[in-house]
């Protein structure tokens, strides 16, 4: 088995760890940080007696991804007060939503950006409210800052002075020229507000002191949301960590009555379907997941090729396949813009740099 | 494909890999006397820039498990550096077990002294000058203060010899302890030196700390107190891991603050700068 295989299969079964070797144990380690697992592993073994040199790595890797969950939960909560007057919903996406509801996709998930999804109409006075609170605008060049106005599903970045933390203002989940487009304006909707201490629609909470105003994703839309990110949002980097946190959502959300018509129905919404087949084949391929056999369609060959891509790592945690990985550095980029004008924006880049 | 070499120094056990037999062989002669562990914390790359710089003007990326986005290679002959600089960024980077100060230490009477300050402030040359002067070498780059314990853990890789550092220590020691001379590397010329035989042999003793020095090279004979409001602001700055182990690391270092001695010291000669440390240590029992 190749180490990045075994990383994949301990995700599923840490009953495996107990047969590892030193020299497997040094390529897992490596295989997972370079996958940004080390974390969702270091939790997924805790508690199993390993040798010690292994826990005291995987004690580490804990303790930073509970420094990250901490610090993004206070990011989050800066976010809150400076949109105190806003009165639309601010919606947390991705790993900082994932641990304030307090989700199993959340444990030992490594967070950098906070993302945040706001209705478009209202980017302008969000946008205002965040400047006011001490974010700055990173991208000092103007067409950048166009380009990302104009085309993309988001702000450009803004940091926050003092925290030196970075946040993505989201007025949608995919670019506006990707082929699938998504309904922002449904997932507002449907997003469920953060309330201390309450049990709706199968998204526990974080306790936490005060949550006002800050919303999550239905958890239907959640998972749209991680497929899209997986498949249609670049180059499929990091591909293995996203799909895990599909795993654990499924798994999670499996439980609650109707998730799987919901699911397909909102896919449907989004654009989404035939991603979020794939994505559901993939996971119960790669981690077991069990998921619904009318919704996950049947095996397609590309299947393999997106394995394939998924597990282009070697045991010193470089790359590999570096063709496979081309081709995918394409499709992700004709999946997000139309020919003509990647051309254009490429041009430009190149000519400015 | 790869040459491996497993290294443990102090706490951290490292994996390094590398595209050329060179650098593998320079590190093997040098940490010759240090561990080699079966378990290792941190994997440490040696890699070509470009599949075509294995051989052709040969050039090193610094990659592992932690890198920098934007490193400059370095060429193949600094493949010693390279290694350094690799294993230096995973404990800069990943490392959560201390809190870890960007300082030069030694240990005496079973007490840690402490130096901090800027590159090139003559840290590494002074700690390496007390390691040749009856005091036991515990680092030259990273001092390992305990979470728990607030001692200071030994980190005691080669030493990295600068400049005027290289000739001060060449009349002390032997050939057999130095590496070969690195010429126009990016922080000039370099030299390792394996710490003495004790240095090594102890790595695994920590010692709690007497003293934190400030030292500063080249500059006319003085010694100021630093109050431990200034300290525990320079010593934040000082730490990479400062703000990644959270209220761990604040206990810690307020701990460090409160209870031990700073002082800022100017010196011309190395000759000089030992004198001081000898004045101040008998200073603070």
């Amino acid at each position: 088995m190749t180490p990045i295989r075994r990383l994949a299969a301990t995700l599923r079964d840490p009953r495996l760890a107990g047969s590892f070797g030193a020299r497997q144990w040094n390529a897992l380690i490596a295989v997972a940080r370079a996958e940004r697992l080390i974390g969702a592993l270091a939790v997924r073994l805790e508690g199993r007696g390993l040798p010690v040199e292994v826990e005291a790595v995987l004690a580490d890797a804990r303790r930073s991804s509970e420094q990250e969950r901490r610090a993004a939960l206070w990011e989050a909560d800066c976010c809150r007060r400076a949109l105190k007057d806003y009165h639309g919903k601010a919606v947390l996406l991705k790993g900082t939503a994932y641990v304030a509801a307090n989700m199993d996709a959340g444990a030992g998930r490594s967070i950098g950006d906070l993302d945040i999804l706001v209705a478009e109409k209202d980017l302008d006075e969000v946008e205002k409210a965040l400047l006011a609170a001490g974010w700055e605008w990173v991208k000092e060049d103007a067409y950048d800052d166009q380009y990302y106005r104009r085309w993309m599903h988001e702000l450009p970045p803004l940091i926050h002075r003092e925290r030196d933390r970075m946040i993505d203002v989201h007025h949608t989940i995919l670019p506006r020229t990707a082929r699938p487009s998504p309904d922002p304006a449904a997932m507002l909707a449907s997003a469920i507000a953060l309330q201390p201490d309450a049990q709706q629609k199968g998204v526990r909470l974080a306790k936490f002191s005060s949550w006002h105003g800050l919303h999550v994703l239905s958890p239907a839309d959640m998972v749209c949301h991680a497929i899209a990110h997986l498949f249609a949002d670049g180059e499929m980097e990091g591909g293995l960590r996203n799909l895990w946190d599909i795993d654990r959502m499924l798994r999670e959300f499996a439980g609650s009555a109707n998730f799987w018509d919901a699911l397909a129905v909102r896919a449907r919404r989004h654009q989404l379907l035939s991603h979020v087949r794939r994505a559901l084949r993939l996971s119960e391929r790669i981690y077991g997941t069990p998921v619904d056999e009318k919704l996950r369609g049947h095996n397609s060959r590309m299947d393999n090729l997106f394995e394939a891509r998924l597990m282009a790592r070697d045991g010193w945690g470089r790359q590999t396949r570096p063709l496979l990985r081309l081709a995918f550095t394409i499709r992700g980029h004709a999946m997000r813009m139309p020919p003509a004008m990647l051309a254009r924006h490429l041009w430009t880049k190149w000519r400015r740099s | 494909m790869m040459h491996e070499l497993r290294i443990r120094v102090g706490p951290a056990a490292f994996r390094i890999g590398s595209a050329w037999r060179a650098p593998v062989a320079a590190l093997e002669r040098l940490y010759a006397a240090y561990p080699t562990p079966s378990y290792c914390d941190y994997t440490v790359r040696l890699e070509p820039a470009r599949p075509w710089r294995r051989w052709l003007r040969p050039s090193v990326m610094i990659s592992g498990d932690y890198m920098l986005p934007d490193a400059a290679p370095l060429p193949l002959v600094q493949g010693l550096l390279a290694a350094e600089m690799g294993m230096n960024l995973q404990m800069a980077l990943g490392w959560r077990r201390h809190l870890l100060l960007h300082a030069g230490a030694a240990e005496k009477d079973g007490r840690a002294l402490v130096m901090t300050g800027m590159s090139g402030s003559g840290k590494s040359t002074m700690a390496a000058l007390l390691g040749e002067s009856g005091w036991r070498f515990l680092s030259d780059e990273f001092a390992l203060l305990g979470l728990e314990d607030g001692a200071v853990h030994p980190f005691p890789r080669l030493v990295s010899l600068k400049n005027e550092g290289i000739e001060a220590l060449e009349q002390r020691v032997g050939h057999q302890r130095l590496g070969p001379r690195l010429r126009g590397t990016p922080k000039g010329d370099i030299r390792h030196l394996v710490p003495s035989h004790d240095a090594i042999q102890r790595m695994d003793e920590a010692a709690l700390p007497r003293l934190i020095l400030f030292p500063r090279f080249g500059e006319a004979r003085a010694i100021r107190t630093v109050p431990p409001s200034e300290l525990f602001m320079r010593l934040t700055q000082a730490s990479t891991n400062y703000v990644a182990l959270g209220e761990a690391g604040f206990a810690a270092l307020t701990r460090f603050c409160e209870t031990v001695p700073a002082r800022a010291i100017d010196y011309r000669r190395g000759e000089e700068g030992l004198e001081l440390i000898d004045q101040l240590w008998a200073q603070f029992p």
